[in-house]
This record gives C-alpha cells, structure tokens and sequence, in this order.
C-alpha cells in the first residue's frame, strides 16, 4: 500500500492552518522565529570581526623626537592602534596588560633616535597581551611593515643613506601570557564560563518551571514550605552542580590540553560561585516569566546567543564596534571570560581582577531584585 | 467561635485583573462535619478553597481557619490542614515512599518513618512502595494523593474535586474514608461535581460566577427553592421539553436519561400546563421529590440571567 493511498489534500490543508495558528498564538516561539535571525545578522554582521581594529595600545616614551611622533601617527593611521595613553615605566606597562586595560604596549627607549641616525639599528618594543591569539595576530603582523613607511618618510635628504638596505630601525614583539598564540589557551578558561552560563541558567529556569508545569508548585506552597526555602533549596543542587562542572573542565585544562595556570585556585573558585550566582537569579527570573518549560528553553538560548557571542568568547572583545562592547559589558560572561583568563594565564590577583568581579556583583544583586519582584508575583 | 466551626470565613472577595472572580464569599464548617462545595466550572471554588489554607491572599474579607487568621496565620493553617489539589500533585518521577517521606519531612513529622509505613499500610502499598508514582493508576493516585495529604493528621480536610476521573467503586470506597475521619472529628470541604456525593455531605454550599447562592443541608437548600417537581416517562422526551418550555408555570425541564423532570415554583399552574400537555399522549407522569441537581440547574440558571454572564 502506498503511504499516500488516501491522501486527504484538504485534511493535509487544515493540520498546515492549525499548526500557523498555534505558532501565531505562541508569542515567544514567534518572537524567537523573527528575533534570532535578526540578532544573528546583526552580531555576525557588524560586531564580530575577525580582524580586530582599534585595539588599546599605551606608550611608554623614554624617547621623542619627530621620528617617534610618525612612528607613533603611522600605528594609529593602520588603524590597528588606538592610542590611550602615556605610561611612565614598564611596570606600569605590565599592570596595564594585566588588567586588560590595554591590548598593547610600545616601548620607545631612552636614545631611540640618536641611535637611529648613527645606524646602530636599535629596537622598539612592542609588549602584546596575547592571550587571545586573534585579537593580537594581525595588529603584529603589521608593526613590522609600518618601519619602512617611517623610514620613508622621515629619513629623506642627507638622511636618506639610513633608509637604504636594509631598515633603519627594528620593532621587536613579546607576546605575553601565551607566547606560541596558542588558542586553546584562550578557548579552554573561556569555555568554562561558556558552559556554566548554559547549565545554570537552563536548569534553574527548568527546575522551577517544571514544578509549575506539572502543578506539584501549588503542592509544595500549600505545605508548610516558605517560598524562599523552595526556591533557594531548589537552587542550591546546581551550585555543587557548576562547580563539579568547573572541576571537570580545570582538570581537563591542566592535564589534557596543557594550558598553563599562573593564578590560584582559590580565588578561581571564588570567582565560578560568584558568576554561578550571577546565572542563578537570570535562570529564577527566566523561570518567574516563562510559562512553560519550552519557554524557559527559548529564553535561555536567547540569552546565550549575545553571551557566546559577545563576551569575547569566540570573538575578540575590542574589536567590536562601541554599540556592541556595551551590550557585551553587560553580560557576566564577559567579565568571567577576562577573570578565567587572567587567573589561568596572566595569574592575576585580587587586584588586577577587582575591575571584573564588582560588575559580576552589581549584575547579580540587580536581577536578584529583579527576580525577588516577579517572584512575588507569580506565588498570588 | 475558633471551637465551634473549623472554617469561618465573611465577606471574601477575590479580583484576578478585572475578572472579580470570588464575590462576597461567606462560609462556615464546623467541626466533624463535611461540607460539599457544589457549582459549574470556573465558578470560584479553587479560588475560595486557595484563600482558605492561605495559598492566595483575599482582596477583602476576613475569616479564621481552625481559630486562625486566614490573612495573618497562613504558616499555622498549611500546619494543620491538608490540602489536596485538584490535579494530581505529586511528584511522579519519585517512587510512593519517596513521595510520602518527602512530604513527612516537610512538615517535620516527629516519627518520619513509622507515619509513611503506617500510611503505605493502610494503603495497601507497602509492596508496591518503590515504584515510581508516575506508574499509578487514576484511582491509586487519588488515594494516594488523600493519604499523603493525612499524613500530618491536619483537622480540616480542603479536597479540590477529588474524584473527579475516577470509577465509581473507588468513589465509594473515597466518600467512606472520609465519613470514617469525619467521624474521627475531623473536618472536611470537598468540592464536587457529582449529585450522588452532593447528597453524602452533611451541609452543602453553592456557588456560581463568584458568589455563594446557597447554603445549608442538601433538604435545607432543596426546600428554600420552592419548586415543585413532575417526573416524566416514555415516548420523545426531548421533544416534549422542547414543547414544555413555552408552557406557562413551567421554568425549566431536565433530561435525565429515560425520564423528565419539569420544574414550577406554582405547583398549580405546572400541573395544568403538563396534563393539558400530556394528554392523550404516551406520556405517564408523576410528582416526585425535586431534586439537589433540579435546584442547582435552576440555581444557575437564574444567577447567569441576573448577572448577564449565562447564555
């Protein structure tokens, strides 16, 4: 017997219909429909970009001269280098890339160019934080061919001998934190906030939904149960949880993939339970709006797709364009993704990485009362 | 008063949006007694029943629970009530026992373990204890949902349709358990659909679009209607019904099966309008007791009228 035998056009016809009313009706399934293809494009688009321009660059100038100024105004016309700043020494150069403030730093050294005019062919530095292997990798690869456009420029008339053969001057690179640009160093501490983001939010937004799905929520409040003893002894599994998860992943980091790890265990624990409950009250105030649990999982893979996307993750932060950066700086997974990176790679302490734990907090006590509002209302 | 009844509840109202769904609600149980709690779908019942073991907070009204305040005292009502939820609320991905010992330790039952052995044996389910309690059937599952419910030994039973999908022998075992605990002392609101349960209950309750219509024993209510009722036999009584309607002294026709009941508050005026009716016809036709279910039809019927909302 044919499968078609009996084929009803018309009955075929009004299953099609039903299945477009209900999808109309479903609102959230609709918005997701129209939505994610948009915040798609729009990330893909114009946010991401795999050639990262405009990157933090400071200058320690024990040198200056009108060589150093082209050299200087020709890094900034490449349009890989944003100058931010001066910064007296070394170390303070050090602090800056350890923090993050800046992706790069030039060293200019004392007697640059009267080294130059005599052809001793001296260096400049260039210090990279290099934890990201793409964010780093082109800007470098310019440095070098931007020597011969200084020489051109500035070393002309009885100068002009210097530009000849070979160049007058060379730039020499360190790339720190992860010096052979290799990425599963950047990815492995990366994935961890990636993978809680998921597992947090998903299964506290499920768990308290799934009570008020089957109707056993109604159960529960009518015992003797309070509801902050529901929800926080609801929560507290999937604490322990995200730090099995962490393990997991610090344990592979270590011993699979060989990814160095400079900081202290410690305070990288402190800083998972820190974003473990940042993802915790987005998942108890996804779990206060979604009806159903489908629409917990709707929610949370809209929430997730900007995270994965514009936290740095995959991507490098600063070469986004502004709009994007702010949306990221909104996200605790940006600012996770800079502390696993820092403990792992560049061993920040508590110092160098207090400028990403206190948005994690104000994130966290701010959807907290978010999630307290909605809360209240969904118990009357 | 706190002795005398186990609920004592005046004047609730309830708004959800603009819908007022419980108007002006006022309702006593006292002690040992059961009380059923009778009216259409949607007509507020859960809603009452949430106010009253503290799950919803009422907009007006006042009232005490077992001698506490409904408002204030919702941590002691859900101490010493036991609510049974209309849908069946337990958890089916944990085994009977692991149920039953979830809801001991909830209420920080003294002996956790002797309660459930104790409860599982009187359920019968003490072999069966470990499975899961998705696996159950209708039946099983509303007995297990009454004991677990009893567990703590609340005073006041609150029971949201509890028999509603389950076979008749079940019902009646159901409705025997609980003139056993009420027998015991203990006091029960249960809301039902069902006629037959209807007349199980010591005093009943009636409520439609929000508000209580009636109150009292089922022969109480029954005699405050007023109406006078025929039964009808034999030939096409949906026909007749249709015929009967248009008839003066007649307010409202019932089909049950073989037999028809119409219904007058003028006992004279029915009974000429249904002789003229049924004469030289098959029809036979008799007085008989109007019944709980005659009431209630009649009951709704006239609060849809007056509030518009009825069709």
């Amino acid at each position: 017997m044919s499968p078609l035998d009996g084929f009803s056009l018309s009955r075929w016809w009004s299953i099609i219909l039903k299945e477009f009313l209900q999808l109309r009706r479903d609102r959230l399934t609709f918005a997701m429909i129209i939505g994610i293809p948009i915040v798609q494009l729009t990330l893909f688009g114009y946010a991401i970009n795999t050639d990262p321009k405009h990157m933090p660059t400071a200058i320690i100038a024990a040198d200056r001269s009108e060589m150093t100024r082209t050299m200087i105004a020709t890094m900034k016309t490449s349009g890989y280098f944003d100058i931010v700043g001066e910064l007296p020494d070394e170390e303070a150069g050090r602090a800056a890339l350890a923090r993050g403030e800046v992706q790069f730093v030039l060293n200019i050294p004392a007697g640059f160019t009267r080294s130059v005019l005599r052809g001793e062919r001296p260096a400049l530095l260039v210090e990279a934080d290099a934890t990201d292997p793409m964010a780093t990798g082109m800007a470098l690869a310019s440095v070098n061919q931007l020597v011969g456009s200084v020489a051109a420029k500035d070393l002309t008339g009885p100068l002009a001998f210097l530009a000849g053969g070979q160049a007058p001057f060379e730039v020499r690179v360190h790339r720190l934190y992860n010096p052979e640009g290799i990425t599963q160093y950047n990815i492995i501490p990366g994935l961890m906030g990636v993978i809680l983001t998921m597992t947090m939010v998903l299964m506290t937004g499920l768990a308290i939904t799934r009570e008020r799905e089957r109707g056993t929520m109604e159960n529960l409040l009518a015992m003797p149960a309070k509801p902050i003893e529901v929800m926080t002894g609801k929560i507290v599994p999937y604490i322990a949880i995200g730090l099995i998860q962490s393990t997991i992943i610090i344990l592979a980091a270590r011993f699979a993939f060989r990814v160095p790890f400079a900081g202290s265990v410690v305070t990288l624990y402190l800083a998972v339970l820190l974003f473990v409950a940042a993802n915790l009250t987005v998942g108890i105030t996804m779990s206060s709006l979604a009806q159903s649990q489908l629409q917990a999982m709707q929610m949370t893979f809209f929430y997730f797709l900007p995270n994965i996307l514009l936290s740095g993750f995959m991507f490098p932060f600063q070469g986004m364009p502004a709009w994007a950066r702010f949306i990221g700086n909104l996200l605790p997974l940006t600012y996770f993704n800079r502390l696993t990176r820092g403990i792992f790679l560049k061993g920040n302490g508590w110092w160098d990485l207090w400028p990403n734990i206190w948005p994690l907090m104000v994130f966290t006590v701010v959807v907290m009362a978010i999630a307290v509002k909605f809360y209240r209302r969904t118990l009357d | 008063m706190s002795d005398e009844y186990a609920i004592d509840v005046r004047g609730l109202n309830k708004h959800f949006g603009d819908k007022h769904v419980v108007k002006d609600v006022s309702l006593q149980v006292r002690r040992g007694e059961i009380l059923g709690f009778l009216g259409p779908n949607g007509s507020g019942k859960t809603t009452t029943i949430r106010m009253m073991c503290g799950l919803l907070k009422p907009d007006s009204g006042t009232g005490t629970c077992l001698g506490y305040d409904i408002r204030r005292d919702s941590a002691q009502i859900k101490r010493h009530v036991g609510y049974m939820t209309q849908k069946f609320s337990y958890w089916d991905d944990l085994t009977i026992r692991e149920n039953l010992d979830f809801v001991a330790r909830m209420y920080g039952m003294s002996d956790r373990l002797g309660a459930v052995d104790r409860t599982l044996k009187g359920l019968g389910l003490t072999e069966r204890s470990n499975q899961m309690t998705g696996a159950l059937s209708g039946g099983w599952k509303q007995r297990l949902a009454l004991a677990a419910c009893m567990l703590h030994n609340p005073e006041l039973l609150l029971l949201d349709e509890p028999t509603a999908g389950v076979d008749p022998g079940a019902r009646r075992d159901f409705w025997e358990e609980l003139h056993r605990l009420s027998a015991a002392g203990i006091s029960v609101l249960v809301s039902t659909h069902y006629m037959d349960e209807a007349e199980r209950c010591h005093k009943l309750a009636y409520i439609a679009y929000g508000s209580l219509l009636a109150q009292g024993t089922s022969r109480e209510v029954i005699a405050a209607q007023g109406l006078i009722t025929w039964a009808i036999y034999g030939g096409n009584l949906a026909g007749l019904s249709e015929t009967l309607q248009k008839m003066p002294g007649v307010e409202q026709t019932v089909l049950f099966g073989a037999m028809l009941h119409a219904s007058g508050r003028d006992g004279d005026l029915l009974e000429r309008s249904l002789r003229a009716t049924a004469a030289g016809t098959v029809f036979r036709m008799e007085k008989v007791d109007t019944s709980l279910e005659d009431v209630f039809i009649y009951k709704m019927k006239e609060s849809a009228n007056r509030s518009g909302t009825g069709t």
